[in-house]
């Protein structure tokens, strides 16, 4: 169970990378699934180049903020729709990061003296149970990123994003240029799902160039798990509601392996029950329609 | 103040479904005119307004602003001469951000936007004083996502956001059409107050005969594309509903008539 609350908080930094596509952009973005495993290959290859965890870091993030950008022009230049923008950037990002990586997996390696930020702490603070040090550790950057991200949606440029989503026409009239706003709020995305990759890269020790196949869905349903759980109002709460909506998302996963187990279901199942968690939730609203109107 | 000159707007042009919405148009606005325009359902009046807004760009013609000629600007490099109010009472706002989110984002219209906080506390000690000029009680719901509001509270919302920031021009489009008679009344005030007091240049489409001669100095008819009578100074003081009408029946050979245009016996 801790172990899925680390990852939670873990995977709560790509669902509010794809918060604020999908809610406040209205831009359903699925570059996740290239600009994901993107920050993850990015920070391997710097740290077998030899650099720090936080230079890795640094380089994944700006990696990511160029896909969203990419994606972006695809979409505010070429004119080509939403989800095939970002599937194109998906697509080519794949053999990127192929060429980033230069071979299919690679492994953070201790023995070759690969450091990660997981590593450090625990050699800084020696003593403390290291699944507690981590576990701190994530609960602080999340706090630190939802921060952040509530200040920033509360910016002139942050609040422009929100009325992109919302009302266009408006935003135009006010004097905006939606599609810089665009671009700008699918960068933001992608740096912090990248971000997400690289994080999760040295948490589990090793990146594999399929890792981000279903990252966009699995981030979604973190946000839709937490609008469930919520309805929050105000972006301070949403934000709140987003971070615990990916832990859920995450217990209820590994609860599902551990239950599904028995009936044979294996690992490679969990994207199909992602698939239909979401599918419930979202079809939900409709049945409740139905039913009401049977009765 | 605002000139078009030969304007000529298709839609889906070189298809079966080709339609001209508007056809040689030629008019000019003075500083300080308030104009209300009325015209027949399709008669190019929405269109109008989208092409002095830059929603649209015109096929052929020129499109002259306080003199400059803005003809191929987009919308957003022309937002800062131009505010505008449309009959649908969720266009005008964002309905998912607060009412001080909204006024704070016509509060930059025409400035940089950056990384500042978008609202402050002198800012709102501002949209408390303009919304308590206006007297719907709003001014206590500056919290309050504009979503909950009622259609005619989002329209003077509307109207207030879009005479933030000084602009030149007001374009109101059929802006109280969806409201019941009382608040339509009622906003249609707030619009004249506004004008008079912010001194704007105005255009309102409007379906309402009476509302069309009632306001303003100057009403313009359309019809297919086509700006059929221009009235304005003494005649139009003099003019009766039904004299307008058969002037346009002369004009056009046929009857002014649409579903939705309000005759005074209606009443
Ligand atoms: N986006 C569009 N695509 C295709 N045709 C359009 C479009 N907008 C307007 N038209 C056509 O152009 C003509 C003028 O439309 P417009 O909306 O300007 O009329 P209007 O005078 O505002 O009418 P109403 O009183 O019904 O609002 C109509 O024939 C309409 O069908
Ligand atoms: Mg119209």
């Amino acid at each position: 169970m801790v172990y899925s609350v680390q990852e939670g908080l873990l995977f709560a930094i790509l669902a509010l990378g794809v918060f604020i596509t999908f809610r406040c952009l209205n831009f359903p973005d699925l570059t996740v699934d290239g600009s994901f495993p993107m920050g993850a290959a990015v920070f391997a290859f710097m740290a077998h180049s030899g650099f720090g965890p936080v230079y890795g870091i640094i380089v994944a993030i700006i990696g990511g903020a160029l896909a969203g950008l990419f994606t972006g022009f695809l979409h505010t230049f070429s004119k080509i729709p939403a989800l095939l923008s970002g599937i194109l950037t998906m697509i080519c990002l794949y053999s990127i990061n192929l060429r980033i990586m230069g071979r299919p997996n690679i492994s953070l390696s201790e023995f070759l003296g690969h450091r990660t930020v997981f590593t450090i702490l625990r050699d800084t603070f020696t003593g403390y149970p290291e699944m507690y040090l981590r576990l701190t550790f994530l609960l602080g950057l999340i706090i630190f990123l939802k921060v952040m991200l509530d200040m920033f949606l509360h910016t002139e440029i942050g609040l422009a994003i929100r009325a992109t989503g919302d009302n266009e026409t408006l935003v135009e009239a006010q004097g905006i240029n939606p599609d810089r706003i665009k671009l700008i709020g699918i960068s933001v995305s992608n740096a912090l799902v990248a971000l997400c990759g690289a994080m999760f890269a040295q948490f589990q020790g090793f990146v594999d160039i399929n890792m981000g196949i279903g990252m966009v869905i699995a981030g979604l349903a973190s946000v839709i798990v937490g609008e469930v759980l919520l309805r929050g109002r105000t972006i301070f709460v949403i934000t709140i509601q987003v971070i615990l909506g990916a832990i859920v998302y995450r217990m209820a996963t590994a609860i599902a392996l551990n239950w599904g187990y028995h009936i044979g279901f294996k690992p490679f199942d969990l994207k199909l029950f992602t698939g239909l968690l979401v599918i419930i939730i979202l079809s939900f609203p409709v049945f409740k329609a139905k039913l009401r109107r049977v009765r | 103040m605002l000139r078009l000159q030969n304007i000529n707007k298709y839609f889906a042009r070189n298809t079966p479904d080709e339609r001209r919405a508007l056809k040689n148009l030629t008019f000019t606005v003075e500083d300080g005119d308030f104009i209300t325009i009325v015209g027949s359902n399709g008669a190019g009046k929405t269109t109008l307004l989208n092409i002095v807004s830059g929603s649209y760009l015109p096929d052929t013609g020129r499109v002259i602003l306080a003199g400059k000629d803005v003809t191929q600007l987009p919308a957003y490099r022309r937002a800062k001469y131009m505010g505008r109010v449309f009959q649908n009472t969720f266009q005008g706002t964002a309905s998912s951000l607060t009412l001080e989110e909204n006024f704070a984002i016509a509060f930059r219209k025409g400035k940089p936007r950056g990384l500042r906080l978008a609202i402050n506390d002198p800012m709102r000690q501002k949209f408390r004083e303009k919304l308590t000029e206006v007297g719907l009680g709003l001014e206590e719901r500056l919290r309050d996502r504009v979503g909950l509001l009622s259609g005619g509270q989002r329209q003077a919302v509307a109207l207030l956001m879009a005479t933030i920031g000084d602009p030149k021009l007001l374009l109101l489009d059929e802006h109280t059409a969806n409201l019941d008679p009382k608040t339509a009344k009622k906003i249609l005030e707030l619009s004249e107050t506004l004008i008079r007091e912010e001194q704007l240049t105005a255009l309102m489409i409007t379906h309402d005969l009476e509302d069309a001669l009632n306001f303003g100095n100057r009403t313009l008819m359309m019809d297919e594309g086509e700006i059929v009578l221009d009235i304005s100074g003494e005649e139009r003081k003099r003019l009766t509903i039904a004299e307008l009408l058969d002037r346009f029946s002369e004009r056009r050979h046929k009857k002014f008539a649409t579903d939705r245009v309000l005759l005074s016996s209606d009443r």
